[in-house]
């Protein structure tokens, strides 16, 4: 009896099992791989394994020329496609003090825009579906559709367009392009009340975020988190404002700043992005100024040496890009400070102690796009 | 007390959202006219893609089988992953000088990124984007395509 | 001999009198529990097939699709050749796995809502059986459902199906109490639970509308635990496929997964059925007092029209809530039950006795 009463107990309080979620998983948005410490449903700990979609693209970019270097970047972010090839292309006409011309700086701002719209009409498709709302993504996708169908008529492609090229852009807009934006923004005005409705007033929605994943200012700052993730932590970080670009510096927008840091408040900065970014639109299109679509550019670009920065605001946070040039046509070293990367890195920060579910609606909110953590 | 109303007004304010939330579900299932699915091999007849479409690379010939290729190779410089590949031929001229001119012009679809720099970089305007999408084969040999037709020669005014 | 589609008393009394007369007693009997084994079976497989179609038509229609439209008119075959599909499909079986329970599973689940049809009345005179204590056994009957979950979840030796088969008993076990009771509610206005009698006794009016608020506000109780029983959206934390990929049945596959799949679908189909018996009148036709013309219009439909279209307004109105709600949170899943629908339902009972007895009801 005393032998049965002094075995050693293991002490299930503290046992933790570990489940794999992805790199084949609904709601990883990819091949993200995370090792989940769980005790019963409580996240303790979580781990990130990166790399199942790494392609070398800062590798590659070591051989191409600059123009080739643009359709690379198409396929980090591949959601804001457009504003990837925006960084490379400023950064080498910052290189050359090549000016391009206004119309060229109006086309991509209209464009950058448009494609935010797209990316963040996918992230709420992609965060209802996690939310376990599936008809989300249906409404999402149907009105991503009257974007995408604008790039295809203008631009020729739908996901990955390589419309920027260093100096101005591949080809002139579309003749279409001003009536369909336009025609979209009316669009769209109506039916982002559905989005509304049917999600954010949700009290289920409201229930699973409020107060799930709280993120401080300073833990976004000090973990680099960017983009609307890190203005719904109050931290003013919208390069468009403070770093302008673009005709950002012409246009009236609002950097909008949450307080709380919640997974809720993450939510309402895209939504309110996308007002923000119709906004935009429509003080743009009636205004495109009459001009060449590019400016003159040798045939074979050559960076003087040196090395050179240049930072945008992609939908999902600061894109940097970073050359170093020994003065030949390709670059020598190139680096990406990719938005994800960072955004990812404070899951585990964010979902300790929170429930499986909320680590999905955490993940949902940071909306991270995999091929751009990897690149 | 107040706690109790608050109870209440709870759950009114929960059905509130719940019942908005079906009434744009419910609104979407009675309107079948805002069906955005298109019934795709149906339609096939009246599907019309955009005219810039990049569905491939094509070489544009007119009607006597001549095209404006001639075979510099500068798409091929310009190409990022070695898509395309430019074979030239030598031909005797009636001067009795050589010439090069283009013998084909071999384009890989399989490896193709529709960047679109070769179109762009093409001095003469040779190349060009077609609209076909319906890319799928059974052989991947069958993607690595000749752009220039068999016995096509280049538009005379351009060898002038 | 006269048979008619809104009486099917004579008839199953035909049946049972021919069968009678010309076998001895055993075999009688034997007889006929197989002529009601295989018309619930088919019946079974019938709807089971329709719901899995209905679904996809009612969710894409509500999403600005179309829905299945390639095979046969409208895609109505659809689901026999996703059936064809499961059935060719290879079984996985999956090392360390409990191989007994693993295969027990799916049977203990569809075992289940089967033997819960056999209580409910589809028209006058046309049910399997028709116990003095009908409610209380199909209670008893479709949460035995809830014992194949956990079974499935445990067996599969996966954890996804483990924290999918745990949520599933949680949730379970809490949401039967609301069920219950706001049946119970009924049962006192009724006064009995019988089902025959708890339709005969809605003649003259369905109990929603007989019971005032009190019957209102226990159908509507009714409707979200019953929607919670069956584990489907957005209570479908068994399965919670952003979640734990597919719960406890991830590991499953071909005709085990399809037995999972129908179980699903036929328990939505008993919980509506359930509900329109018990609420909104069974087979009774919808009369409204004075109206003789449109009383007679409305007798004029077969009973088993009524019965079928009532429990098909209801699995619409499930579907409805399926494809509009996000998913609850595990905990939030259970503050609804124990917080809100079980404190609600005792007093709607007190309300509800109370009316009974001081006869206010119609």
């Amino acid at each position: 009896m005393k032998e049965i009463i002094n075995l050693p107990v293991k002490n299930v309080e503290e046992e933790e099992y570990h489940i794999n979620m992805g790199p084949q998983h609904p709601s990883t948005h990819g091949v993200l791989r995370l090792v989940v410490s769980l005790k019963g449903e409580i996240v303790k700990s979580l781990k990130p394994h990166c790399g199942y979609i790494h392609r070398g693209i800062e590798k590659m970019c070591e051989k191409d020329t600059y123009p080739q270097i643009i359709h690379l970047t198409d396929r980090m972010d591949y959601l804001s496609a457009h504003i990837n090839n925006h960084a490379v292309c400023m950064l080498v006409e910052k290189a050359l003090e090549v000016e391009v011309p206004e119309r060229v700086k109006y086309i991509r701002t209209i464009v950058d825009e448009l494609n935010r719209i797209a990316s963040h009409q996918l992230w709420w498709c992609s965060f209802g579906m996690d939310m376990g709302g599936l008809t989300c993504f249906f409404y999402g996708l149907r009105d991503r559709e009257k974007i995408l169908d604008i790039f295809e008529e203008s631009f020729g492609s739908r996901l990955l367009h390589s419309y920027y090229t260093p100096g101005g852009l591949m080809m002139d807009i579309h003749p279409n392009f001003q009536k369909n934006v336009k025609a979209f923004i009316k669009y769209f005005r109506k039916k982002i009340k559905d989005y509304d409705e049917l999600l954010t007033g949700n009290i289920i929605m409201q229930l699973r975020t409020r107060g799930i994943g709280v993120l401080s200012k300073e833990d976004a700052i000090s973990y680099g988190i960017t983009g609307p993730s890190a203005r719904a932590s109050g931290f003013a970080c919208d390069v468009r404002k403070h770093d302008p670009y673009g005709v950002y510096d012409k246009v009236d927008f609002k950097e909008i700043l949450g307080t709380t840091g919640d997974t809720l408040e993450r939510y309402m900065m895209r939504m309110h992005e996308m007002h923000e970014s119709m906004k935009i639109i429509e003080q743009l299109i009636d205004n495109i100024p009459e001009g060449d679509y590019a400016a003159k550019m040798k045939a074979v670009i050559k960076l003087p040496a040196g090395e050179y920065f240049q930072r945008v605001e992609a939908a999902r946070g600061e894109l940097g890009v970073y050359v170093v040039s020994d003065g030949n046509k390709s670059p020598y070293r190139m680096k990406f400070r990719s938005p994800n990367f960072s955004n990812l890195s404070v899951l585990d920060h964010l979902s300790r102690g929170c429930k499986i579910a909320d680590l999905i609606a955490i993940g949902a909110s940071l909306d991270y796009v995999i091929p751009d953590i990897d690149r | 007390m107040n706690s109790f109303f608050e109870y209440f007004a709870d759950i009114f304010r929960a059905v509130k959202s719940l019942l908005t939330g079906m009434k744009v579900t419910g609104r979407y299932f009675f309107s079948p006219w805002e069906i955005v699915t298109q019934q795709y091999p149906e339609n096939r007849k009246t599907l019309k893609m955009y005219d810039r479409f990049k569905g491939e690379v094509i070489m544009p010939h007119n009607e006597h089988n001549e095209h404006h290729c001639t075979g510099c190779g500068i798409c091929e410089t310009a190409c990022p992953n070695g898509t395309i590949e430019v074979l030239q031929a030598k031909i005797d001229m009636p001067d009795g000088k050589k010439k090069r001119i283009i013998d084909k012009h071999i384009y890989r679809l399989g490896m193709c990124t529709f960047c679109g720099l070769c179109i762009k970089s093409c001095p003469s305007d040779a190349l060009a984007w077609g609209q076909e999408f319906e890319h799928a084969v059974f052989d991947r040999s069958k993607l690595t395509k000749t752009l220039n037709q068999p016995g096509s020669s280049i538009i005379k005014d351009i060898v002038e | 001999m006269n048979f008619s589609i809104y009486d099917f008393t004579s008839f199953t009394q035909w049946i049972d009198k021919v069968l009678y007369d010309n076998l001895p007693a055993f075999w009688a009997i034997a007889v006929e529990m197989t002529i009601i084994g295989v018309a619930i079976l088919l019946f079974y497989a019938l709807i089971g097939l329709f719901l899995v179609y209905a679904e996809r038509k009612v969710c894409a229609f509500m999403q600005n699709r179309v829905g299945p439209n390639r095979v046969g008119p409208f895609g109505f075959f659809q689901t026999i050749a996703d059936l064809f599909k499961l059935l060719m499909k290879e079984l996985v079986y999956i090392k360390n796995a409990d191989k007994l329970l693993f295969n027990i599973a799916p049977f203990i689940v569809i075992i289940a809502s089967f033997m819960a049809i056999a209580a409910i009345p589809f028209a006058k005179g046309l049910h399997a059986i028709d116990f003095d204590i009908g409610i209380l056994y199909v209670i008893a009957v479709s949460s035995l459902g809830v014992v194949g979950i956990l079974l499935a979840g445990w067996s599969s030796n996966n954890k996804y199906s483990l924290i999918g088969a745990m949520r599933s008993g949680a949730q379970i076990v809490s949401y039967e109490l609301s069920v219950g009771l706001s049946l119970v509610t009924i049962i006192i206005l009724a006064g009995t639970m019988q089902f025959s009698a708890i339709v005969e006794g809605q003649a003259n009016g369905w109990f929603i509308f007989k019971g005032h608020i009190p019957a209102f506000i226990a159908f509507i109780v009714f409707l979200i635990a019953s929607t919670a029983e069956t584990n489907r959206g957005p209570f479908d934390l068994a399965e919670a496929e952003s979640e734990l990929t597919a719960g406890f049945h991830t590991e499953y596959s071909g005709i085990k997964f399809a037995f999972f799949f129908l179980a699903e679908y036929m328990n939505m189909f008993i919980v509506a059925s359930i509900a329109a018996t018990v609420f909104l009148g069974g087979w009774m036709p919808f009369h409204v007092g004075g109206w003789e013309g449109f009383n007679h219009i409305m007798d004029f439909i077969p009973p088993f029209v009524w019965y079928i279209g009532k429990t098909f307004f209801i699995i619409w109105i499930m579907m409805w809530f399926k494809w509009t709600f996000p998913r609850l949170r595990i905990d939030q899943l259970l503050t609804l039950e124990w917080k809100y629908l079980l404190p609600i339902n005792l007093v709607n009972i007190l309300i509800m006795a109370f009316i009974v007895l001081m006869g206010w009801h119609f």
